[in-house]
């Protein structure tokens, strides 16, 4: 028994107490439930409806349309993003944004983890920091947008995705990035660090040793959020990306323009970059969660 | 020495917020004093500014017939948004912490409804397309069956694609937040309270919408500001038909006309600020983030 990680016999109480208490001594299940269970399921059913939608009608061939009824299946409107003049510079537009989330999302997760940290104590100026945060995350983008081109113009600095855009954006993952840290720190106990430094840790190794390993699925959370708000970010980007386009403004531009299944290969393809992104980061917190959840008990 | 560790302490806490600052400082602040700086000077109309200080802008803009009825088309959108998605993503949430018995199944479901938000938002409007057009899905199903005649013309480049459209992106904004106030209630409360004989809608009206107060508004938040902030959904979704506030003034913008822009931009994000300065008057919402 004192082998036992005080958290799993916590985590089994609670789920032991909530079990409980949710099913009630009846057994069976209110009609509320089954009216809830159709909305939940009719809401997934329109969540990702019109997505598969659009991926299955991305694989039609050169005849295809935007509605169904599907028109054979091929690859050519995959083909036709990639090698027409028409749809723009899919490629570099892909590569551009790509190396922008990456970006993004280590300066995220660097600057929300420190946050996190300094919003554990009270400091001078506090509130001050946290309504600006709140702030920058519900400002209109595109008002900052214009914004940032002003003060380029004003102080003669030419907008470009790898510098204005890049500061854009991070002051819309930055918040996301702080609140989703505000979550997991709420859940940090401060003795853990403490009794570190007392046992002689140094503020590094402490750091390292102690806050970053328990923090670390808030950490990839935290990145999963910095990656794809970076790589989808579109209004505070349209101004401040300069002359070359990240993809949501390629795509942008295309629904304006493009009327062929080719839109729908972008979504399609772009989707599943996002898709592998979260894939990767759920996976990363569920093995990091379950190594955990196993550790102690393979000792 | 105790007030020494303290000072200390408060140091390695602004330099630990230092660089948060410094990112929030040159791309809110300054935009944002740009914007207002902006709408006090008058255009030459070629693009650039002559630097004196008018409130031209603000006449043009205030005395336009065209500012009030953008502003009721936002308005009425923003309404229709936060109505429909509060109302799905309530019980969406609900269902999820108090009727899903597993909690690894409610996890996954959960995760399940949060899936979309982290892809492409305008990848998930055009999605709509193929549903909602003339010969869309929907309409040929509703032709086919012999429950209408004609093809509806209303459901794809109207105000209803608009308000889909928004619904569909905007309510897990307010799932998320409902559904962390929620799993934070303590079920023991719920229990005492079936005890003492409440009924199941007692329960949600006395215990679970009171204890979810900071949840409904941090989605409100995130789904007014959203909505208002706004233009290309109704661009797309509306066919053309319908414009918004940020819409009218990215106009400006390409016709170069960045100080009445500007005017519009600075009235935007007071009303913006104003609501959801309202909506936070309703609870401390820093307290309940940190805690």
């Amino acid at each position: 028994m004192t082998d036992q990680p005080l958290e799993n016999s916590v985590a089994r109480t609670v789920r032991v107490r909530r079990g409980r208490a949710l099913a009630p001594s009846t057994g069976g299940r209110p009609w509320t439930f089954y009216v809830l269970a159709a909305l939940f399921i009719l809401y997934v059913v329109a969540l990702y409806g019109p997505m598969v939608c659009i991926y299955i009608l991305s694989f039609q061939d050169v005849r295809g349309g935007l509605v169904f009824p599907m028109r054979g299946t091929s690859l050519h409107w995959f083909v036709d993003l990639f090698t027409q003049v028409r749809t723009g510079d899919v490629k570099g537009a892909f590569s551009r944004s790509i190396r922008l989330a990456v970006a993004v999302t280590v300066i995220t997760v660097v600057i929300s983890f420190m946050s996190g940290l300094a919003f554990r104590k009270r400091f001078a100026g506090d509130s001050v920091v946290f309504y600006l945060m709140i702030g920058s995350l519900v400002a209109p983008g595109l008002v900052l947008g214009i914004g940032v081109g002003l003060i380029c113009n004003v102080l003669g600095v030419e907008t470009s995705w790898y510098t204005t855009a890049l500061g854009a954006q991070l002051s819309w993952t930055l918040p996301f990035g702080v609140l989703v840290m505000f979550a997991v720190m709420s859940r940090f106990d401060n003795a853990w660090d403490e009794a570190a430094r007392d046992l002689g840790a140094s503020a590094w190794q402490t750091t390292r040793l102690v806050i970053v390993p328990v923090l670390a699925p808030g950490l990839v959370a935290v990145a999963l959020f910095g990656f794809t708000l970076s790589y989808d970010e579109f209004t505070r980007t349209l101004l401040t990306a300069g002359s070359l386009n990240t993809l949501p403004l390629e795509i942008w531009s295309m629904t304006l323009n493009v009327t062929s299944p080719s839109l729908y290969a972008l979504g399609t393809v772009t989707t599943l970059i996002s898709f592998l992104i979260i894939g990767i980061c759920l996976g990363t917190i569920a093995r990091i969660q379950k190594r955990r959840a196993g550790g102690p008990a393979a000792h | 020495m105790h007030s020494k560790v303290t000072t200390r302490r408060r140091q390695a806490g602004w330099l630990l917020i230092l660089p948060l600052v410094l990112i929030l400082v040159p791309f809110f602040i300054v935009p944002i004093i740009g914007v207002v700086a902006a709408s006090f000077v008058q255009s030459d109309g070629f693009g650039g500014i002559i630097p004196s200080f008018t409130f031209d802008n603000y006449r043009s803009v205030f005395t336009s017939a065209l500012t009030y009825q953008l502003y009721w088309a936002t308005f009425k959108f923003t309404v229709f948004a936060w109505f429909f998605s509060l109302m799905i993503g309530f019980w969406i949430a609900y269902f999820l912490v108090f009727h899903v018995r597993n909690p690894l199944l409610a996890l996954g479901l959960f995760l399940l409804c949060t899936v979309p938000f982290w892809t492409s938002n305008i990848i998930r409007m055009i999605s709509w397309i193929p549903l909602l057009g003339k010969e869309g899905l929907i309409n040929s199903a509703l032709v086919g069956t012999h429950v209408i005649g004609q093809p509806l013309d209303v459901l794809l480049f109207s105000s209803l694609a608009v308000v889909i459209a928004y619904v569909h992106q905007l309510t897990i904004f307010m799932i998320v937040p409902i559904f962390n106030s929620m799993a934070r209630i303590d079920k023991r409360t719920i229990e005492a309270a079936r005890d003492a004989g409440a009924s199941r809608f007692d329960i949600v009206r006395l215990i679970v919408l009171p204890l979810c107060k900071t949840g409904i508004a941090l989605g409100s938040i995130f789904v007014v500001s959203i909505v208002m902030g706004d233009f290309f959904v109704v661009k797309v979704m509306s066919g053309g038909g319908s414009a918004s506030v940020v819409g009218a003034f990215y106009e400006d913008i390409g016709v170069l006309q960045y100080p009445t822009a500007a005017a519009s931009a600075t009235l935007l994000t007071i009303i913006v600020s104003l609501l959801v300065v309202a909506i936070l008057r309703t609870v401390d919402i820093r307290k309940e983030l940190t805690r």
